[in-house]
């Protein structure tokens, strides 16, 4: 039983993973290892050796956008325990080319980061931050958000761009369309995405210390998606992303997705869910066979004040707090956590942007703690366990649950009573 | 009887060239000290603005003295009276000394709400009015380790009447008064050091009988007032400081509100001033700006930094010193360089070679201008910790200079930068 299998992985894992690592390190940037796989879901628990440290999976990846962390210190995020993270500086890529970086020593060197940094195509970003974009075979081109001058990030643009960013993961440029558009559209997107993954392997100069990950495509339609999994698939990526979803769409249709992907994604392969960071949907996510996720809400919700915890989570800035000098969250370990109450983080919000700060570090901590407790349940075999315990603190009552969750999770033998 | 377990013990005194010495005494077991001159670190509720304690960690030396403002505490006066245990346990301080100050130094309040009995601070939810009772209850509340008195220093602008700043003399008098009575009866403030402050304006006559009178009082030391940062040129307020401290008990230290530019502290210094309030570092990291003014004297040829003159980044390159526009404090001042310019897009060096700061040992100019250029926080966190540690980094210096008698060495060192024009 694989139950059996996990147990014991753990305590051989670090003299494999270097032995691996020395003998692959030459020919793959990227070598993913599985611990344990959950004999009930299709969660699994893996190592992920990436060129400038190993990864704990699943992982969720905090996102440091313009090269930062919001008031983070490349420190704190160390101390934190976070193996890897998002950057990018598609500002620094476009605005002054890639001279400006290489002399930086990469996006690394430039915010002093040691560990592994995944950089997105700049695309995604494009399009959300900026109202007017125009797709061609060619690329995007859009307006510049600081001087307005008409840019055009082809593939190979902005591989060019993160080539010299020197990340350790990089994401195709893809045609990425609102997973609530229909119609032609989201097929034209999806052969595109794929015509652009071609381009971008072929514009990789660094293919033996970067990893490029292709993103399925294909927005709700089974067909669509499918196809599109077929076709990328076929080509020798070291890792796939299943993007187009988590912008808005049902959640019904959402984990149908989901996983229809895994189900049709290699075993040996990481699978990166782009845009996933609620805690309820990190842990149904696992349980349908993801091992990456980002998401800006963590992050985000903390600047206006709202702290993650295992019930929910607290609005600081809200009246109730002003008297109550109890931490965030009692058992968190934070440096917030065991040094404030949840009485001064909120008087402290009318003074100084530090209290963003605080929250940020508590949020951080709670989504990578999160992470480590579902991987330490798959790796002891109790993952079942671990979600139905996480729901219950959760949601005040069973008829609370999501329909979607239970849904999911029924869909992979978890039936919560 | 207020607290009167400090002590100021000076090692050199120098007419019109400074004093140096140790605070001693201080914080509820009398064991922690402060070395003069000095100063204090400010905060905004307790907290040195845009940090944490993981950041504020990494600088290796901050003064022992923390200072908070009614202005920030004030709006919370009902939660730390149902805490119970005073602001130190409620910001989550541990081993510092707590220094309740009445007006953030880095923050201009609107003027025309003193009254005879009260004075007003401005919290986030707009004005609070101050008695003398309010004022009291709200020490009671914070437990600080030291506080200055209520006072109505509103004589900083051009053109207060003779009559105002006599008023303001004779109300912070009787507010001073009041406080110590209140006081002498509150068994909550036992052990707690209590600061007279001294009034004037500009008018010399007022300031030195402001400056008698308040040390007729009981009081561990005095706050000098209404001499900030634009109100006045320096010329005028070193005979003015000159004039008080003559007035003033030599072995009580002498706290110089609102002033915190580098060449007003020296010559502060020199007329007899003690300590600071350290709020600079501060106003320079908010306008985007970092401290690297030379203060370095040293003999060792391997520490010499260039001459000005050599260095090619020379401070206030993009704009002339601050002192063309007295009154604005956002100004930036010939001390500091500004990381939004362009120039520093390509500029791989730290802010200060030789820094040691956190910021400069892990950080470069390009990208504190990448971050300030895309309006990221860590610009103000990175900023902070550089200017905080460059500014103490300064008073040690100058203490040294004291020590060794070179502070006219320090004052070319530091004001000759001032004088380079392009």
């Amino acid at each position: 039983m694989a139950a059996t299998r996990a147990c014991g992985a753990a305590a051989n894992t670090s003299e494999n993973i270097m032995s691996l690592k020395k003998a692959l390190s030459v020919a793959s940037p990227l070598t993913l290892r599985i611990v344990a796989e959950c004999p009930v879901t299709k969660a699994r628990a893996c190592d992920l050796i990436l060129p400038h440290s190993a990864v704990s999976t699943p992982v969720f990846m905090p996102v440091g956008t313009q090269g930062t962390l919001k008031g983070i210190t490349v420190d704190q995020l160390d101390a934190l325990g976070c193996q890897i993270c998002l950057g990018n500086t598609y500002h620094l890529g476009h605005e002054t080319g890639p001279d400006l970086i290489e002399k930086a020593n990469g996006l690394h060197g430039f915010m002093n980061w040691k560990r592994n940094l995944l950089t997105d195509s700049g695309g995604f970003q494009m399009v959300s931050l900026v109202e007017l974009s125009e797709v061609t075979e060619e690329g995007v081109k859009f307006k510049s958000p600081y001087d307005g001058k008409e840019i055009l990030l082809t593939p190979e643009k902005s591989i060019s761009i993160q080539n010299s960013l020197g990340s350790d993961i990089m994401m195709q440029l893809d045609d990425v369309v609102s997973s609530t558009v229909t119609g032609p559209r989201v097929e034209e997107a999806m052969h595109r995405s794929v015509r652009w993954l071609d381009r971008c392997i072929s514009a990789n100069k660094n293919p033996e210390k970067q990893n490029l990950f292709a993103i399925i495509q294909g927005g709700l339609n089974t067909e669509l998606r499918k196809a599109c999994l077929d076709e990328m698939t076929q080509r020798d990526v070291p890792g796939f992303a299943i993007g187009g979803l988590s912008g808005g769409e049902e959640k019904d249709d959402f984990w149908r997705m989901v996983t229809l992907s895994t189900d049709h994604l290699p075993r040996e392969k990481p699978r990166y869910l782009m845009g996933v960071g609620y805690a309820v949907d990190l842990v149904v996510c696992v349980a349908l066979g993801c091992d990456m996720f980002d998401c800006v809400f963590p992050t985000r919700t903390a600047r206006f004040g709202s702290a993650l915890v295992p019930w929910g989570s607290l609005q600081i800035k809200n009246k109730q707090y002003a008297k109550d000098f109890e931490p965030i969250d009692p058992d968190c370990q934070c440096p917030t956590c065991k040094r404030h109450s949840r009485a001064y983080l909120h008087a402290l919000f009318k003074s100084d942007s530090a209290a963003m700060h605080h929250i940020t570090i508590h949020n951080i901590a709670y989504q990578l703690n999160l992470m480590r407790s579902v991987r330490q349940s798959i790796v002891e075999g109790c993952f079942p366990e671990f979600i139905r315990t996480f729901m219950k603190r959760m949601f005040p009552s069973r008829d609370q649950y999501p329909g979607w969750a239970v849904d999911a999770l029924a869909s992979v033998n978890i039936t919560l009573e | 009887m207020a607290g009167c377990r400090m002590k100021l013990e000076l090692s050199r005194v120098a007419l019109g060239k400074g004093r140096l010495g140790v605070l001693k005494g201080l914080g509820k077991t009398g064991q922690l000290s402060l070395e003069v001159p000095g100063c204090l670190l400010h905060t905004h509720l307790g907290t040195v603005p845009h940090l944490t304690q993981d950041t504020l960690n990494t600088l290796s030396t901050l003064p022992s003295v923390t200072q908070i403002t009614l202005s920030n505490i004030a709006e919370h006066q009902e939660v730390l009276e149902e805490f119970k245990d005073g602001f130190r346990k409620f910001a989550g301080l541990h081993d510092t000394v707590l220094y309740c100050a009445l007006h953030d130094p880095a923050t201009p309040c609107p003027t025309g709400h003193t009254t005879n009995k009260t004075v007003s601070v401005w919290g986030s939810g707009g004005r609070i009015e101050l008695t003398v009772a309010k004022f009291m209850a709200l020490q009671k509340a914070v437990k600080p380790d030291w506080y200055q008195s209520m006072a109505d220093g509103e004589t900083w602008q051009i053109n207060t009447s003779h009559k105002r700043v006599r008023k303001s003399v004779d109300r912070s008098l009787a507010h001073l008064d009041e406080c110590l009575l209140v006081h002498q009866k509150s068994q909550e403030l036992e052990g707690v050091e209590v600061f007279g402050v001294v009034e004037g304006g500009d008018i010399l006559e007022e300031r030195v009988r402001s400056a008698k009178e308040t040390a007729k009082r009981p009081v561990s030391g005095f706050c000098l007032d209404g001499l900030q940062t634009g109100s006045m040129d320096q010329a005028l307020r070193t005979q003015l400081i000159s004039a008080v401290t003559k007035e003033l008990p030599e072995d009580k230290p002498r706290l110089l509100q609102g002033v915190g530019r580098p060449d007003e502290v020296l010559a502060s210094v020199e007329a007899g001033v003690d300590l600071f309030e350290g709020f600079f570092p501060f106003e320079v990291t908010e306008r985007g700006c970092a401290l690297i003014f030379n203060f370095n004297i040293s003999s060792n040829p391997e520490l010499a930094v260039l001459e000005p003159g050599e260095d090619q980044e020379t401070a206030g390159d993009s704009q002339h010193s601050g002192d063309l526009n007295p009154g604005d404090q956002t100004q930036m001042t010939s001390f500091e360089i500004n990381l939004k310019d362009k120039r520093y897009q390509g500029d791989f060096r730290p802010l200060v070679e030789g820094c040691g700061c956190y910021c400069c040992t892990n950080h470069q100019r390009a990208y504190l201008h990448h971050l300030l250029v895309t309006n990221e926080l860590l610009a103000g966190v990175l900023l902070m910790i550089h200017n905080t540690a460059h500014y103490h980094a300064f008073f040690s210096a100058l203490r040294d200079a004291l020590a060794e008698d070179r502070l006219d060495l320090l004052k070319r060192r530091v004001l000759g930068q001032t004088e380079r024009k392009d």
